[in-house]
């Protein structure tokens, strides 16, 4: 129990952080109001918690230029990818028990 | 403690479904579609290859009187093919709460026109041309090739059923005088076993 209870990653408690890495698993990226879109919520709101997936390297972005407009996408890194299927993982074996 | 994980489990695939796959391609629009399909091909039939033997590997006279008839026919039957196609999913669509004009349709549009336009273009010249038995086996195999295209970004049976249109349309480019029963399979029976298996599978 102890173990998995390692296994869950803090970054992904908050419903937000892990409604973002969902998305960005199975997309190869998203922008910013395709994310907004797709969990409801604030442009702040969104902000801060990409914000905070990028400090701990899970998330990085790009920019890039749409129709002469700036346009930022979000894309998981490895290390996000790796992290989120083993927060995956201890979830699915912590409801096995 | 243990509901907050399977609500996060119910979140996690909620939010991959809606972000990652079309899934509104409903299986209605796929039967409807093909009915149309069917009945496109059977009026092609009776107006313009009747008594004709235009299916050849070669360049065909044809009056203009049938081929007026032949490009009437074959724009009518696709533009109500789409149209019921746009209708049906946009309904399926909003049922299911989801936007349909997003990043997500709009990378399918794009990645299905592709394929899709250069066989039309293609297709066109050849009808202009004359090369009038050429148009089942490539309308086909570019129309399979489009979906094998846009697969990844929607239901899988997608992929399986443009593999299908392909390896029919190089079967018909053997059998070039039975065209129009390719056609029928490709459009018309191809589409309906589809809908009818997104619709048991997915019940949409």
């Amino acid at each position: 129990m102890k173990d998995l209870l390692k296994d869950l990653d803090k970054a992904f408690e908050n419903r937000i952080r892990l409604g973002i890495m969902s998305a960005l698993v199975v997309n190869d990226s998203l922008d910013f109001n395709a994310l907004k879109d797709l969990l409801g919520v604030t442009d702040g709101n969104l902000a801060s918690h990409l914000k905070s997936l990028e400090k701990s390297d899970y998330v990085q972005f790009k920019k890039e230029f749409l129709d002469r407009k700036p346009n930022t996408s979000y894309y998981a890194t490895e290390r996000g990818i790796a992290a989120f299927k083993k927060h995956i993982g201890a979830i699915e074996q912590l409801l096995n028990q | 403690m243990k509901e907050k994980y399977i609500e996060d489990l119910k979140e996690i695939k909620d939010i991959m479904n809606r972000s990652s796959r079309f899934i509104s391609l409903s299986g209605l629009s796929g039967i409807t579609a093909g009915v149309i399909a069917l009945t496109g091909v059977y009026l092609l039939h009776k107006f313009v290859f009747e008594y004709q033997d235009y299916l050849i590997f070669d360049r065909v006279a044809i009056s203009s009187d049938r081929f007026d008839q032949l490009w009437q026919i074959s724009l009518g039957t696709l533009l109500l093919a789409i149209l019921s196609v746009i209708y049906l999913t946009t309904k399926e669509t909003k049922k299911r709460n989801q936007r349909i004009w997003d990043h997500h349709t709009k990378r399918i549009l794009v990645n299905l026109t592709i394929p899709l336009f250069t066989g039309g273009i293609l297709c066109l010249t050849l009808l202009f041309e004359g090369f009038i038995g050429m148009l089942p086996p490539l309308s086909l195999i570019f129309y399979g090739l489009a979906l094998i295209n846009v697969s990844k970004y929607t239901l899988n049976e997608i992929r399986n059923l443009g593999l299908l249109e392909v390896a029919l349309g190089l079967i018909a480019m053997q059998y070039i005088e039975h065209g129009l029963i390719f056609w029928s399979i490709g459009f018309g029976g191809l589409h309906i076993l589809y809908g009818a298996i997104v619709y048991r599978k997915y019940k949409l």
